[in-house]
């Protein structure tokens, strides 16, 4: 066993992050904007934003679902049911008594088991939602009839809303988790520069250096 | 004593000086307004070439006569048009028309003819228990088709245009000092209506300049850009019939049954289609096919292109009347006379009444924000109706609603006042207000239970001879003054709480209602996550040790 510094997030998936991240800052601040809750942006020129940075946000993720399927990432993101209760119960009780993290990330495996329950839960129930009902919403006319259509709207809106609600939620979680372990800037770092250290195994070590160099850090000195 | 003297024959001079002014006012020679514009045309006639015309004309009936001398069906549509008959068989079932309801203004035509049908489009029409047909009223070729701008009725001739030698006084439908009409010169110079010849009556409705619609005015004789971008001089110039489109003298265009939502839009390539709707030219997604247009189109079906694109009607410097409190008339001054108040400054300076001994107390308003409302074209009256003196009534009933798919939101000016109504049979009550010579109309004789009685007799109603006044509203449709695109309303003037639809939408309007239930059950979730994470911290704090551990 060694611990080396392995690229885990290539650079398509750093850029996809970050700028899933700026998309969705703006979509909320929009967002909650044309809900009411603020009124710092014109209504106006709030819907277009909203609407571009949607837009965006689309397009890279019509990329992100073709790469995560063509590479395999998207292995990554199926839950498993073990380890799960050991990783609630570090969050609920052993972090308070400074338990280090029961979940080691291993090469092939990047999420805890808790991470990976909420990621697809977000992929498979949260995203659908605000993506199916903002697209609804902005498509209104290509689809509204004379009857229904007033009812169909409000369910689609408030769909959207909920779901742009539980993202907030999620958003708020997601940063707060960054400081828990093995803390804010130890977990940050690897989404900015792509390595984290990982322990591998002798022949994954091996691996990586005859096939692919290019994911190992140089050991230091 | 000299001093006091002086005094008197200072007062004197003054009163002589003051009254002899005053005599000269009454005594200048009325002039009749310019000729307007000429209107492009491409007509082949030169009616001023044309034997028929180059006569004199005694009465409006024998010019009338020339032009049906070779407009020889002319007459005959005019004569089955609203123009005419100020009578509409409604959808609805009911039989309006301004020969037949009652307004929230002067009331009724029954009664009141001569000066009411001052601006029929005929000729002595003075009883409307028969129809001007019946009548045998000859129709007004020339109030329309003038075009040397000198043609003009009085205001209290049954319609008939005042000839030389006009009785001094004598005033003219727009309230001017009236001149003598040269019918000839009107007679040679017919073409197409411009402005003018619509506005003399249409905007001087109720009794005075934009009294009545509140988006008709003098204004548009005309206006700027600002006030109506398609009727700008500097702009498009169009005259009312551009939009009101004409078919055998019927216009398109009603406020009885109006195309609240028009599906049609433009049709076909080279269709001709007699509908007044902005789709007829605008098309039913108007807005460019940008991200921004897409959205506005959005809207199209739920909301009037008039809901943004009127922001405020009554622009321009001329106010309209917004309430109208019959039940306050008839106070007159210490000396017994008719009185008046004028507390209403328009923007222009001119002072407007306020109170009339005559018609009671007024309010005014420019630049109004509409009332907004589900239609669907349909109107209905309150005339011959039983209606509840408890309540406000709604002397025409706006239909629509907000699932309605003939239905969109319209704006509206709001007309409020109070009205009589017969007691016995809780109706609306008609009365006798115009009638110099008679004793019985309110206007000379200020009392009220001679005037409904005799109004009730004119309309041919039965009358409990009791009578009180209620509470009335009044709605008209606002669709002119169309502002130019910059000038329409933003989209957070009713995307917003307390927005211009607040409470009349009922449909999901994004902006308006943060703290709806679905709204607070998401404010519930992101707080308890936020008030989790904090506990969790302080757990972490309390628990006195770092959370875990940075490798760095």
């Amino acid at each position: 066993m060694a611990r080396r510094f392995v690229k885990v997030y290539p650079r398509f998936e750093r850029l996809w992050h970050w700028t899933q991240m700026v998309m969705i800052m703006i979509l909320m601040f929009t967002g909650f904007g044309l809900n009411g809750l603020h009124s710092l942006l014109p209504f106006g020129p709030a819907v277009m934003l909203h609407t571009l940075a949607a837009l965006v946000l689309l397009a890279i993720w019509i990329f992100a679902t073709f790469w995560l399927f063509t590479t395999g990432t998207w292995r990554q993101f199926i839950p498993q049911i073990e380890g799960l209760f050991k990783m609630a119960r570090f969050y609920a009780y052993g972090v308070f008594r400074g338990e280090e993290p029961p979940y080691q990330k291993i090469f092939w495996r990047k999420h805890n088991p808790l991470q990976a329950l909420t990621y697809f839960g977000l992929k498979v129930v949260v995203f659908p939602a605000i993506w199916g009902s903002g697209l609804l919403y902005l498509t209104y006319n290509f689809w509204a009839a004379d009857e229904g259509s007033t009812f169909m709207l409000y369910v689609i809106a408030n769909v959207h809303l909920l779901a742009a609600y539980v993202i907030a939620a999620f958003v708020v979680i997601h940063v707060y988790l960054l400081t828990v372990g093995h803390g804010f800037r130890a977990h940050v770092r690897p989404m900015v520069t792509g390595y984290d250290c990982i322990d591998l195994t002798s022949e994954q070590e091996a691996y990586l250096e005859t096939n692919e160099p290019g994911r190992l850090m140089p050991k230091k000195g | 004593m000299r001093h006091y003297l002086t005094v008197v024959f200072a007062l004197v001079l003054a009163a002589v000086i003051s009254h002899a002014a005053q005599a000269q006012g009454e005594n200048a020679t009325p002039t009749p307004p310019p000729a307007p514009p000429p209107i492009p045309t491409t007509a082949t006639v030169d009616h001023s070439k044309l034997k028929v015309l180059q006569k004199e004309f005694a009465t409006g009936t024998e010019v009338t006569q020339a032009c049906i001398s070779c407009h020889n069906s002319a007459d005959d549509q005019i004569m089955h048009a609203i123009h005419f008959t100020w009578n509409y068989e409604s959808d609805s079932g009911q039989t309006l028309g301004k020969a037949n309801v009652i307004n929230a203004f002067c009331g009724n035509v029954a009664g009141n003819e001569a000066r009411c049908t001052s601006c029929h489009a005929g000729y002595g029409w003075d009883d409307m228990s028969v129809t001007p047909a019946e009548a045998g009223v000859a129709p007004d070729c020339l109030v329309c088709h003038d075009r040397s701008g000198q043609y003009t009725k009085t205001s209290t001739g049954a319609g008939n245009p005042p000839l030389d030698p006009v009785k001094p006084g004598t005033t003219t439908i727009t309230g001017a000092l009236a001149w003598p009409v040269d019918l000839t010169k009107a007679a040679q110079s017919v073409g197409k209506p411009g402005r003018d010849n619509c506005g003399n009556c249409h905007f001087y409705g109720g009794g005075g300049d934009n009294v009545k619609h509140g988006d008709l005015s003098s204004v548009l004789y005309a206006p700027s850009k600002e006030v109506d971008v398609h009727m700008a001089q500097d702009g498009l110039n169009f005259t009312c019939s551009n939009c009101h489109v004409e078919d055998q003298h019927s216009w398109a265009g009603s406020r009885y049954d109006t195309v609240a939502k028009d599906v049609v839009g433009r049709g076909k390539p080279g269709a001709v289609r007699t509908a007044a709707t902005c789709e007829s030219c605008h098309d039913s997604d108007p807005h460019p096919m940008d991200i921004k247009g897409m959205k506005l189109n959005d809207h199209t079906d739920k909301v009037a292109c008039q809901t943004c694109h009127i922001p405020e009607f009554a622009r321009g410097g001329v106010a309209t009347k917004t309430f109208w409190d019959w039940s306050t008339a008839g106070r007159l001054d210490a000396a017994g006379k008719p009185m008046h108040e004028s507390n209403f400054i328009q923007s222009d300076g001119q002072a407007l009444h306020t109170y009339l001994s005559t018609k009671g107390d007024f309010e005014w308003e420019e630049d109004v924000v509409p009332h907004y409302a589900w239609f669907n074209g349909h109107v209905e009256y309150a005339t011959d109706e039983v209606i509840d003196p408890t309540a406000t009534v709604e002397v025409n009933r706006i239909n629509g609603t907000a699932d309605g798919a003939d239905s969109r939101i319209w704006p509206f000016k709001r007309m409020e006042g109070r009205q009589a109504y017969d007691t016995g049979s809780n109706k609306l009550a008609y009365s006798h207000v115009w009638g110099p010579t008679t004793d019985t109309a309110f206007w000379t004789n200020f009392n009220w239970p001679k005037a409904i009685e005799a109004g009730m007799k004119a309309a041919g109603q039965e009358y409990s001879g009791n009578f009180d006044f209620v509470d009335t509203q009044m709605y008209w449709p606002i669709t002119h003054m169309v502002a130019p695109a910059k000038d329409a309303l933003n989209c957070g003037s009713c995307h917003a709480e307390d927005g211009r639809l607040d409470g009349i939408a009922a449909v999901y309007m994004p902006g308006t209602d943060p703290r709806s239930p679905v709204g607070l059950a998401g404010m519930a979730l992101f707080l308890l996550t936020v008030l989790g994470v904090g506990i969790h911290i302080i757990l972490r704090i309390v628990g006195g040790r770092k959370g875990g551990t940075d490798h760095g």
